[in-house]
């Protein structure tokens, strides 16, 4: 198939090699700009680097491989003292990525949930989320985070002291400790739940065809809990592996076995979730109140009730509006955990501050600290985008 | 074209600045006409300010001995608040010169931060302080314990190391600023804190209940504290390290902050050399004959300084033990003036 003629198309113009021609100066200031900025920022780096080697203060990255010699806290790996500067960094960016997935679910759930709240016909629920977003909104992230963990660690009673609401688990001012579970058997526990959600994926799929065939609708919630039950139990008890429980006990002055959650993450925790969600709660009330008031007067002239209405229909259209803001948020979620250093929580900043201290490499440290947040910020980004774009209403 | 020679004439300005900075600290600190001390931000008897703001403290005091040693007028200071995590970078970048704030001499100090150690004003060891209700009287016994220790100092290393070298296990708490920390381990959060025994007794000052907090015997490490100074610029080492030198001297040979008029007439050479009456030494280090006369005056000797900071008078109540003059058995020996 050929290109249509067209009479209108401009053949490209000449190039002559001279000053006057627009195209060839053009090209020229071009390379000119690069040259001038590539020499500032060589000049730039030759002059810290002279000026640091001059100070006699050491520059690389080699101190990655010398050993820390400081504790943390806690970790999801594996850490001593003995290790390097790069795991205990590693620590600390895992720390980090814990709070901050956590936090990012659990202050979506309570966002929407108050944000929905804002918008009730119940005059009390109405007033009470809308005073819980106006404080929380106002009141400065660090001083929610002092408030939290001074309740935390200061009105709750000592280890030895420790309440003890259900058997294995104790709540004191180090934190709060469950029974943990380890063994082979949680391996199969784990794939039998994946197993489970993506029989829970058919089966919804399966579910629609059907009400779309007959009118009848289909008890998807009871099928999805019997399914999350049996399938991982089963799988378990087929594959004969063996679980143990591991129950805390009070041993000289903490408990040992078991899980720990630290009062320093619970904090940290608690007081960004209840923080964001007040933002987020915004966010989602300007979402749904976008969406046109025909939709809401049609979806009741199908006698709808008001929880399908929202959960149909327009939830799915505010979502167009809430997911830009929404990145924002949790962006805000990732970097605001960086407060964590003021009350005690080893994140990766801490970690990376205390490493400079000790090495003297403060422009390494904070150059690692920009990349870890930079590439946590734009892998959000990368995939708020994407849900964007796939959500998005092409209008015509 | 009027972008690109702007540029290059930049590059070339910068170029030029870069020699000028690298200059001494002596001259600049001559220029400006006081001295930027880095300090802790607030730790009781060495740098903390008092009920009317005014700051105080033994590292206080040689910060202001320095600066009657430059401009003979001891209150010719700023001081810069820093906590132990933003202390060195503070000295490396210029922003203060010369950090007097209860900190270790160590070789990764002196030898891969560009830093100098100038003296050491204060032998202390680190220790650990505990409830008295917890019935604990060696530090072995903490096995398995939460203890609170400020990041960014050898406190922390020191700590790693002892419980690592005695096959005993602890859990960190890790607060950056001396008075949370020490709330944490008031509030319960910690079953010991750690840090120098005479930040411990500070800290005790401070604390709800202060004769229910006892320190443990044990020594975990040396802890020479003392100020330091950026490397390039033996002038100010001088100045400093010499400072610390004349308030020793000063002790040793009795002149204090009443007699120093008097002993101005005294006929013994080593007085004369001190107090500039034989000129010479002053000169020398670049400042006027009076410095170590207008040190023992305006701001008194070590001994003087010691007793009105942490002394057994004090709510601190040392005593001076390590840091008695080598005279009476202690360890301070400063080098002779002369």
């Amino acid at each position: 198939m050929t290109k249509p003629k067209d009479s209108l198309a401009v053949p490209p113009p000449r190039r002559r090699l001279s000053w006057n021609d627009p195209g060839t100066r053009s090209i020229l200031y071009q390379i000119l700009a690069l040259l001038a900025v590539g020499g500032a920022a060589w000049f730039l780096i030759h002059n810290t680097l002279s000026n640091l080697s001059a100070r006699n203060i050491s520059t690389g990255f080699d101190f990655l491989s010398k050993e820390a010699g400081f504790a943390i806290g806690e970790s999801l790996i594996e850490y001593s003292p003995a290790n390097t500067y790069g795991r205990a960094i590693t620590v600390g960016l895992l720390n980090t990525l814990r709070v901050a997935l956590i936090g990012i679910v659990l202050a979506t759930i309570l966002g929407t949930l108050i944000g929905i709240a804002r918008l009730s016909s119940n005059w009390l629920i109405r007033k009470i989320s809308s005073i819980y977003v106006e404080v929380m909104r106002n009141v400065p992230l660090l001083l929610q985070l002092f408030f939290w963990y001074a309740i935390l660690s200061e009105t709750l009673p000592g280890p030895r002291q420790a309440l003890h609401p259900l058997p294995g688990v104790f709540v004191s001012n180090r934190g709060i400790q469950m029974p943990a579970v380890h063994g082979e058997g949680l391996l199969w526990l784990a794939i039998g739940v994946l197993v489970a959600i993506l029989l829970m994926i058919v089966m919804a799929k399966w579910a629609r065809k059907n009400q779309e065939k007959t009118g009848q609708i289909f008890p998807m919630i009871r099928w999805s809990l019997v399914l999350l039950l049996v399938v991982p139990t089963g799988l378990w008890l087929f594959s004969g592996t063996s679980m143990t429980v591991d129950v805390p006990e009070l041993k000289g002055f903490n408990f040992a076995g078991g899980m720990n959650l630290s009062p320093e993450f619970a904090a940290l925790l608690i007081g960004l979730v209840i923080y964001t969600a007040a933002f987020i709660a915004e966010v989602v009330r300007s979402g749904i109140q976008a969406v046109n008031r025909g939709q809401w007067e049609a979806a009741e002239a199908l006698g709808l009730k008001r929880g399908q209405i929202l959960r149909l229909i327009v939830l799915p259209q505010a979502l167009r509006v809430i997911i830009p803001p929404m990145t924002s948020q949790y962006l805000n979620i990732t970097k605001n955990s960086s407060l964590a250093v003021a009350i005690g929580y080893p994140d990766i900043v801490s970690v990376i501050n205390t490493t400079l201290n000790q090495t003297g490499q403060a422009i390494e440290g904070i150059m690692m600290i920009m990349a870890a947040y930079l590439t946590v910020s734009l892998s959000i980004s990368v995939f708020m985008n994407w849900y964007n774009k796939r959500i998005a209403l092409v209008e015509r | 074209m009027k972008f690109l020679k702007l540029a290059v004439v930049g590059a070339v300005m910068l170029a030029a600045n870069t020699v000028a900075q690298a200059g001494p600290t002596f001259d600049n600190v001559k220029k400006k006409g006081f001295v930027q001390c880095g300090t802790n931000t607030g730790l009781a008897g060495f740098s903390a300010p008092d009920s009317k703001g005014v700051w105080a403290g033994l590292d206080i005091d040689l910060c202001r001995a320095v600066a009657a040693v430059m401009f003979g007028d001891a209150s010719k200071v700023k001081f810069t608040p820093l906590t132990a995590q933003q202390r060195f970078t503070a000295l490396q970048s210029g922003e203060i010169d010369v950090l007097t704030r209860n900190t270790t001499q160590t070789m990764t100090r002196d030898t891969s931060l560009g830093l100098l150690g100038a003296g050491v004003n204060f032998y202390d060891s680190q220790g650990l302080m505990v409830r008295k209700d917890l019935n604990i009287k060696s530090a072995k016994e903490l096995n398995g314990a939460t203890i609170c220790v400020q990041p960014g100092t050898t406190t922390e290393l020191n700590l790693a190391d002892w419980f690592r070298a005695n096959k005993l296990t602890f859990k960190p708490v890790v607060i950056e600023k001396v008075d949370e920390v020490v709330r944490a381990y008031d509030s319960g959060r910690c079953d010991a804190y750690t840090t120098d025994k005479s930040g411990l007794a500070s800290s005790r000052t401070t604390l709800k209940n202060p004769a229910n907090n006892i320190i443990l015997p044990e020594d975990l490490s040396k802890e020479p504290l003392g100020p330091q100074v950026r490397q390039g610029d033996e002038q100010w080492l001088n100045v400093v390290r010499w400072t610390l030198y004349a308030m020793l001297e000063a002790e040793e040979y009795g002149i204090t902050q009443k007699n120093v008029e008097e002993m101005l007439k005294s006929t013994n050479p080593n007085i004369q050399r001190i107090l500039g009456v034989t000129p010479g030494m002053g000169k020398n280090l670049g400042v006027s004959e009076k410095w170590a006369h207008d040190i023992i005056k305006q701001v008194g000797n070590y001994g003087e300084s010691f007793e009105r900071n942490i002394g057994p008078k004090t709510p601190l109540k040392l005593e001076r033990g390590l840091n008695a003059q080598w005279t009476n058995g202690g360890l301070m020996y400063a080098w002779p003036i002369r």
